[in-house]
C-alpha cells in the first residue's frame, strides 16, 4: 500500500477522467439510481475505517474508528440496498411484440 | 513487498475495475442492475482484502476488532433498514444522509490518522495536507447534507433561510477554517487546532446550505454527492490507499457532472444556486406587472372535457412535474397511461429537473409500473410533440413555458419541453400560481390549452374514471 504521492495523483486524475467518460453516457432516466450507486461506491471509505481501527491504540482512536465504521457501514450497505431496490423497479414493457404496431406506424 | 501485500493491492484493483464497469453498465436500464451487482461484488472483494491486510499486519488489538465489528454491523443494519423502508418520494433525503455519513467517515479516517501520529515526528507534509483538506471537506459535506436532508424531509424550512450578517458569518468561518488549517500545515500538529477546523467546517456546511431554497435541491444534492466523493478520495491520500482514491474520484466526477447538468436544466449557474435566496416559489412584488396576468384569458375545462379529448386521441404525451411528485400522484398517472395505451400511443416526457433530485421522476413512475421504454428524456421527447394529439401536463410549470425561447425573462434559455407544439394541451394544476421562476406561463393562455384546476392526484383519478365511462359506453 505504499504507492507514493505521485502515483496517487495519477490515479486520482485518471479516475476522474474515466468517471467523466463513463458517466456522461448514463441516460437521465437513470440519474437517481446513478447517484445512489455512486453513493454506494463512496462507501469504499469503509476500508479507511478498517485501517483506522487496525491502528487505533487510544480511547480517542477507538471512538474515531468506531464512529467511522458505523457511518461507513451505513453508507455502503444502505447505498447498495437502495440502488438495487430502485433498479429492480425499472421493468421492460410486458409484451414487446404483440399489438404494439402503432409505434412503427407513426 | 510480500505476497499478501501484493494480493491485497491486486484485490483493490479488481474492486476499482468493478466500479468502473458497473458505472458503464448504468448506461441502459436493461443492464443497470447487473452493474449494481458487479459494484457490490467489487466492494466485497475490497473489504475482504482490507481485512486480510489488517490480519496480516497484526497491529489491530482485540478492542479494535470489537469496535470495528460492532459499529460496522450496527451501521450496516441501520443503512439497510433505511434503504428498505424509504418511500420512493423520500429517496432524496436518504441519498443525502448517505452522503453525510460518507463525508463524515472520510473526515474521521483523516482525524484518526492525525490523532495517532500527533506528537510523533512522522507526519509527512503530504499526509498533513491531505488530512487538513479532509477535515474541511468531510465535515462541510456532513453538516451540509444533513441540512439538505432536513429541508427535503420538511424538518428544516425549505425556504431560503437568510438572516442579516449570514454572509459575514460564512466569511468568518472560512477565514477561521483556512487560518487554523494553515497553522496545522505550518507543522504544528495541535489537536485543538484540528478540532477548531472541524467545527468551523461543520458550521460552514450549515450556513452554506440554509440559504438554498427547496427548488434548488437537485443541484445541492448532486453537489454534496460530489463533495463526498472528493472527501473519500482525499482520505485515500491520507492512508495511501488506491481503492479509496479511485472510488472517491469516480463519485466526485459523477456528482460534478450531475451538478452541472441540473444547474443547466434549471437555467442557473452553480454559483448562483450556492449564493441562495431563490427557489421559494412566487417572488412577490418583483413579478408584479406580469403576475397580474388578468389580461390574457384562459380556457377552463372539466374532467369530462379532458377525458373526451384523451379518449379519442391517437397519441398522448404526459408531462409530469414536481406537482405530481408532491401530490404523490404517480400511480394515478400510470393508471391513466395504461388505460389510454389500450387504444393510443402514450409515453411520458420527463424534464431533467422534474422531481427533487436528478432523475427522481423516472424512479417514481417506474415504481408505479410504467415500463422504462415509456419514459422519454427531453431530447427524445421534444421531436414528438408536433405529432401528439394531446399533451397532458401534470404539475409542471416553468419547464413548459414557451417564453424560455425568447430573451429577456427569468426563464430565457432554459431547456423546455415543447408542449406548446402539440395539437392540443391539457394542464392539470391547482391554481394559476407561478412556478419557481415567478413569471406567467404563456402556455396557459395558448388557445389550444385547456386548464383543469385540480389537485394532481384527484384530478387524474377523475379523468381516468371519465375515460373508463366513455370507453365502456
Amino acid at each position: 500500500m505504499t504507492t507514493g504521492l505521485m502515483s496517487d495523483i495519477y490515479m486520482f486524475v485518471l479516475a476522474i477522467l474515466v468517471g467523466y467518460e463513463v458517466i456522461t453516457k448514463v441516460p437521465s432516466t437513470l440519474h437517481t439510481p446513478l447517484m445512489s450507486a455512486s453513493n454506494a461506491i463512496h462507501g469504499i471509505v469503509i476500508i479507511g475505517a478498517i485501517v483506522t481501527a487496525s491502528q487505533a491504540q487510544t480511547v480517542t482512536g477507538y471512538v474515531l474508528a468506531g464512529v467511522a465504521a458505523f457511518f461507513a457501514g451505513m453508507n455502503v450497505v444502505g447505498g447498495y440496498g437502495l440502488t438495487d431496490r430502485m433498479l429492480q423497479m425499472f421493468r421492460k414493457p410486458p409484451a414487446p411484440v404483440s399489438h404494439d404496431g402503432t409505434k412503427e406506424m407513426s | 513487498m510480500n505476497v499478501v501485500t501484493v494480493a491485497v493491492d491486486l484485490a483493490y484493483l479488481v474492486a476499482a475495475v468493478g466500479f468502473v464497469v458497473a458505472l458503464h453498465l448504468m448506461n441502459s436500464p436493461a443492464t443497470a442492475r447487473k452493474g449494481s451487482r458487479l459494484s457490490w461484488m467489487g466492494m466485497i472483494v475490497a473489504v475482504a482484502a482490507a481485512l486480510t491486510g489488517v490480519i496480516h499486519d497484526g497491529t489491530i488489538t482485540t478492542t479494535g476488532w470489537v469496535v470495528l465489528s460492532v459499529c460496522g454491523v450496527g451501521g450496516a443494519a441501520a443503512g439497510l433498514a433505511m434503504a428498505r423502508r424509504v418511500k420512493m418520494t423520500d429517496v432524496p433525503q436518504v441519498v443525502s444522509i448517505f452522503n453525510a455519513v460518507g463525508g463524515g467517515a472520510a473526515a474521521l479516517v483523516a482525524a484518526g490518522d492525525f490523532v495517532r501520529l500527533a506528537g510523533s515526528p512522522g507526519i509527512s507534509s503530504r499526509v498533513m495536507i491531505a488530512t487538513v483538506l479532509d477535515v474541511i471537506i468531510g465535515p462541510v459535506t456532513f453538516s451540509g447534507s444533513l441540512i439538505a436532508a432536513g429541508k427535503l424531509q420538511g424538518w428544516v424550512s425549505s425556504r431560503p433561510v437568510v438572516f442579516p450578517g449570514a454572509r459575514l458569518i460564512t466569511a468568518a468561518l472560512t477565514v477561521i477554517g483556512i487560518g487554523a488549517g494553515c497553522y496545522l500545515l505550518a507543522g504544528n500538529d495541535s489537536t485543538a487546532m484540528l478540532i477548531l477546523v472541524v467545527c468551523a467546517a461543520l458550521a460552514f456546511g450549515i450556513t452554506m446550505t440554509m440559504p438554498i431554497g427547496g427548488a434548488d435541491m437537485p443541484v445541492v444534492v448532486a453537489l454534496l454527492n460530489s463533495f463526498t466523493g472528493l472527501a473519500v478520495a482525499v482520505a485515500g491520500f491520507v492512508i495511501d490507499n488506491g481503492a479509496l482514491i479511485i472510488g472517491g474520484a469516480l463519485v466526485g466526477a459523477s456528482g460534478g457532472i450531475l451538478t452541472v447538468l441540473m444547474a443547466q436544466a434549471m437555467n442557473r449557474s452553480v454559483l448562483s444556486v450556492m449564493m441562495g435566496g431563490f427557489g421559494t416559489g412566487d417572488r412577490g412584488p418583483a413579478a408584479g406587472p406580469a403576475a397580474a396576468g388578468a389580461g390574457a384569458s384562459i380556457r377552463r375545462i372539466t374532467a369530462e372535457d379532458a377525458a373526451i379529448q384523451l379518449a379519442y386521441a391517437g397519441k398522448v404525451i404526459i408531462v409530469p412535474g414536481y406537482g405530481l411528485a408532491a401530490a404523490q400522484a404517480q400511480h394515478e398517472a400510470a393508471e391513466l397511461a395504461a388505460l389510454l395505451a389500450e387504444h393510443a400511443t402514450v409515453f411520458f416526457a420527463i424534464h431533467p429537473v422534474a422531481g427533487r433530485m436528478p432523475g427522481h421522476m423516472n424512479v417514481l413512475l417506474a415504481e408505479a409500473n410504467v415500463p422504462y421504454t415509456d419514459l422519454k428524456e427531453m431530447d427524445a421527447a421534444n421531436p414528438e410533440f408536433p405529432t401528439a394529439d394531446v399533451a397532458l401536463v401534470v404539475g409542471a410549470n416553468d419547464v413548459t413555458n414557451p417564453a424560455a425561447r425568447r430573451p429577456g425573462n427569468p426563464v430565457s434559455g432554459m431547456p423546455i419541453l415543447n408542449v406548446d407544439q402539440a395539437k392540443s394541451i391539457i394542464v392539470i394544476k391547482r391554481s394559476m400560481g407561478h412556478g419557481y421562476a415567478g413569471i406567467d406561463n404563456e402556455l396557459y393562455t395558448n388557445p389550444k390549452t385547456g386548464m383543469f384546476f385540480s389537485d394532481a392526484k384527484a384530478g387524474l383519478a377523475e379523468i381516468t374514471a371519465s375515460v373508463k365511462a366513455l370507453v365502456a359506453s
